[in-house]
């Protein structure tokens, strides 16, 4: 993993640009106007950005990428144990932390306000686990109590530090909304030494905090400080959250960690390559996020970056692989349409079964007899057919003739229908009428493997309890004239 | 650090906000009282409902739709800042069940992930249209209270109501007040035994809704006041502090108003000892109200709690 946050952050900055281009069209509209107060023109202003020569720039990029790392990690590990709403309440409550650090001595001294932040932060979660312990209170209501209070504790603070006489108190209000501009070299060292140790804790206690998440009652049993192990993680989230300060502000921290990983949550199974992806997710926002507010004079940081992630979560969300909305509309619509046309070759099948193989061609008027539907509608499906390489058309298309290919579909499909309810028959008990409509479903989705081994089971029996006769291998796959002198041959006939 | 906490002049802190003061912080602690009045009388329902952390969502998604209500109608009048606020409230809702139910995230998260796109989203139409949108940052996250005394002041007829936006704030807490009092018993059943109340034909759905438009109004009246964080003070701490001094939710509406008008007035005096954000000293003081009385309720509070534990503990020796 030590190697792996520098690939990520190469790949990272790369999706970055590919993505930044696309979300950056809708707010070229309005350049003008935020223009107004900076010189440079906006294509000025991101090739200083890309070019990289400015220090500024360096250090808002590298922090970015830090958090990214940091927030992805353990935003993963309160996402799957469904504490989202603590790391939300822990963010705004290192207000008051933030505050004191600066008053400690007066200058935005990194340490002292990580310091100051982290108290604040481990007070606040503490005060929260207090309060529902000792009182009926309910969990979210404590959050919310905790969340506010703090909040309000730190908005004092900063109010009454605007209007003391002090100097160097500028840029305090930035850690509300955050500003990646003003990451300094100290403000970074100290991000890369808290994510180094971010990473490394979680590496080290992968296996314990996997456990802890998913199955605390197993992990207590089995020896692992359950207790501790959710404090240390409390503590890490904690230390995670005030290093992201400076570049996404107190307010929305919460979203760089919930959102990043909730999207990897999307798309995988697998928790290591959640807290990688989550990792990814973070740094590309972050890094996005950076870009975006750095094109406009004096935007702030934080709204970019989680407006990012949330983009890359919608982007999960329509289009994982595996949950994605779309992904799973297209693959139910093209399951509706592939049972729809195997019924069609059903319908053929059968038809060429009730004349004994007599014929060649099925007409559409014998088609839509059999499927009860209108001559329109059968045509539809036919077409449908030919379009899958399943079936050829002709005279004008009111014939249909089944391909090979289409035969073989069509012959297994029937054989499955029959297996199945000579299955049920036979070894469930159920009564001949009651089979059909179960084996209606079956049909289309019994593999190769399960409908040998019903044959094996049934002793390769040739009839289904209606007495139709049970297509077996050699009518399948039987061998059709390679010649095809004349179209109409008849696939439908036994040999 | 020396000057952090100036010199406590009992004149200028204690008499002075009721004197000289009064035109300025009367209208101040009275905005105050109302908006964490009309807050907390909502907020004991969501607390009871579990929906405190709904609350939370709300208020700070509400942003964008006053934002663009703002840009839409070029101005900040009241129906298009409540009609934007009410549609972004709706899409909150609409984000998290979608969310929620399309895919294996928890609430929780989906929670997390529609508020913070959505204030995110307003932060930055805020940021972009400064010069349109008469919202700036510092507003959304703890108000301007103290600009409500210098409001030109509404008139009726002959007489003077008082600044604009406390007359709404006004309104809004009478309608709230008088809604829960018409509304009382199908509230307190749905909220406490929801089979109960299907069984005596109380639409739980529409209490749902109607209790969330309420509290969308009342966040929305609120925002200017308090901004979007410090609304969930307002919301939780006067219900979460009645929950610890009674069990009967009648006393504890009434406890929660009490807490608000506490609040608010040693808020006042507060924010004028440390010179610091209004709404934030009158939160401060909310808070500083909920641990006491979290330390010395008479039944739940912890001190009553260890002298029953340990008059158990001699009781069993």
């Amino acid at each position: 993993m030590r190697g792996r946050p520098s690939s990520h952050s190469q790949a990272g900055g790369l999706a970055g640009l590919l993505l930044l281009a696309l979300l950056w069209l809708p707010f070229t509209a309005h350049a003008a106007k935020i223009g107004d107060i900076s010189e440079t023109s906006l294509s000025e202003q991101a090739w200083r950005f890309l070019s990289f020569e400015d220090p500024s720039v360096r250090y808002a990029v590298g922090g970015s990428l830090l958090l990214g790392v940091s927030c992805g990690l353990l935003g993963s590990f309160i996402v799957v144990r469904k504490m989202a709403l603590v790391g939300d309440a822990l963010s705004h409550a290192v207000l008051p932390g933030v505050a004191l650090g600066f008053l400690w001595n007066m200058t935005k001294d990194p340490l002292a306000i990580f310091l100051g932040a982290t108290i604040a932060g481990v007070l606040g979660t503490g005060t929260v686990s207090l309060i529902t312990r000792t009182t009926r209170l309910k969990e979210d209501t404590a959050l919310g109590l905790v969340l506010a209070s703090f909040f309000a504790v730190g908005i004092c603070l900063l109010t009454r530090i605007q209007r003391m006489s002090v100097s160097g108190q500028s840029g305090l209000d930035k850690y509300l909304f955050g500003q990646a501009a003003a990451i300094g070299p100290d403000d970074l060292r100290l991000m890369a030494v808290v994510t180094a140790l971010v990473v490394v804790i979680v590496l080290l206690l992968y296996k314990e905090l996997l456990m802890a998440s998913f199955d605390p009652g197993f992990a207590r049993v089995s020896g692992f400080p359950v207790a501790w192990l959710h404090h240390g993680l409390m503590l890490l989230l904690a230390f995670a959250v005030v290093i992201s300060l400076q570049a996404v502000g107190v307010v929305l921290v919460s979203a760089m960690l919930i959102t990043p990983a909730a999207a990897a949550y999307l798309l995988t199974d697998r928790m290591s390559r959640m807290l990688a992806l989550a990792a990814l997710v973070g740094m590309v926002s972050g890094v996005l996020g950076a870009f975006c507010s750095f094109l406009g004079n004096n935007l702030p940081t934080g709204p970019f970056m989680v407006l990012a992630a949330s983009l890359v979560f919608a982007l999960a969300f329509l289009f994982s692989p595996r949950q994605g909305v779309v992904v799973r509309w297209w693959r139910q619509r093209s399951r509706a349409r592939r049972t729809q046309r195997e019924n069609t070759l059903k319908a053929i099948y059968h038809v060429l079964e009730s004349r004994g193989f007599a014929g060649e061609s099925v007409s559409l008027r014998e088609l839509a007899e059999r499927r009860r539907e209108t001559i329109e509608d059968v045509r539809g499906q036919a077409g449908e057919l030919a379009r899958h390489g399943l079936a050829t058309l002709h005279e004008e298309g009111n014939q249909v003739l089944l391909t090979p290919g289409g035969w073989q579909t069509a012959a297994s499909i029937v054989r499955n229908h029959r297996l199945w309810e000579l299955y049920l028959t036979h070894e469930a008990r159920i009564a001949a009428d009651h089979v059909h409509d179960d084996a209606e479903k079956i049909e289309h989705v019994l593999g190769e493997e399960v409908v040998r081994e019903l044959e094996r089971q049934l002793d390769f029996a040739k009839q289904d309890p209606h007495g139709r006769a049970i297509p077996g291998a050699e009518e399948i796959h039987r061998p059709f004239s390679s010649g095809r002198s004349d179209e109409l041959l008849g696939y439908g006939k036994p040999q | 650090m020396k000057d952090l906490i100036p010199p406590f002049n009992a004149q200028e802190v204690l008499v002075m906000p009721w004197t000289d003061g009064l035109a300025n912080f009367g209208w101040i602690a009275l905005m105050g009282f109302l908006v964490a009045a009309a807050c907390g009388l909502i907020g004991n329902y969501l607390i009871l409902r579990r929906m405190a952390l709904v609350g939370d969502a709300i208020s700070h998604s509400v942003l964008p739709g006053l934002a663009i209500a703002f840009l839409l109608a070029g101005s900040r009048g009241t129906l298009p800042m409540f009609l934007g606020a009410l549609a972004a409230a709706v899409l909150t809702t609409l984000i998290i069940e979608v969310i929620h139910q399309k895919t294996r995230v928890k609430q929780d998260a989906a929670i997390g992930i529609a508020f913070s796109s959505l204030f995110a989203l307003g932060v930055l139409l805020i940021s972009l249209f400064a010069d349109k949108v008469d919202l700036d940052q510092e507003c959304v996250l703890y108000g301007e209270i103290a600009l409500v005394p210098l409001e030109p002041m509404t008139t009726l007829g002959a007489s003077t109501l008082g600044p604009p936006s406390v007359v709404r704030m006004a309104l809004v807490a009478v309608v709230v007040l008088a809604l829960i009092g018409l509304f009382y018993k199908e509230l307190l059943v749905s909220s406490f035994d929801p089979g109960l109340a299907a069984t005596l034909g109380i639409n739980a759905t529409l209490v749902h809704y109607a209790l969330m438009s309420m509290l969308s109004v009342v966040v929305v009246s609120a925002f200017e006041a308090v901004g979007a964080i410090l609304v969930i003070a307002m919301l939780i701490l006067p219900g979460a502090t009645a929950s610890l001094l009674t069990h009967r939710l009648p006393r504890a509406l009434g406890w929660s108003v009490l807490h608000a008008a506490l609040s608010s007035v040693l808020g006042v005096h507060l924010s004028v000892w440390l010179d610091c954000s209004v709404a934030g000293a009158m939160v401060v003081m909310g808070a500083v109200l909920f641990a006491l009385v979290w330390v010395f309720a008479p039944e739940q509070g912890q001190i009553a709690r260890l002298r029953r534990h340990r008059a158990d503990a001699t009781g069993t020796a």
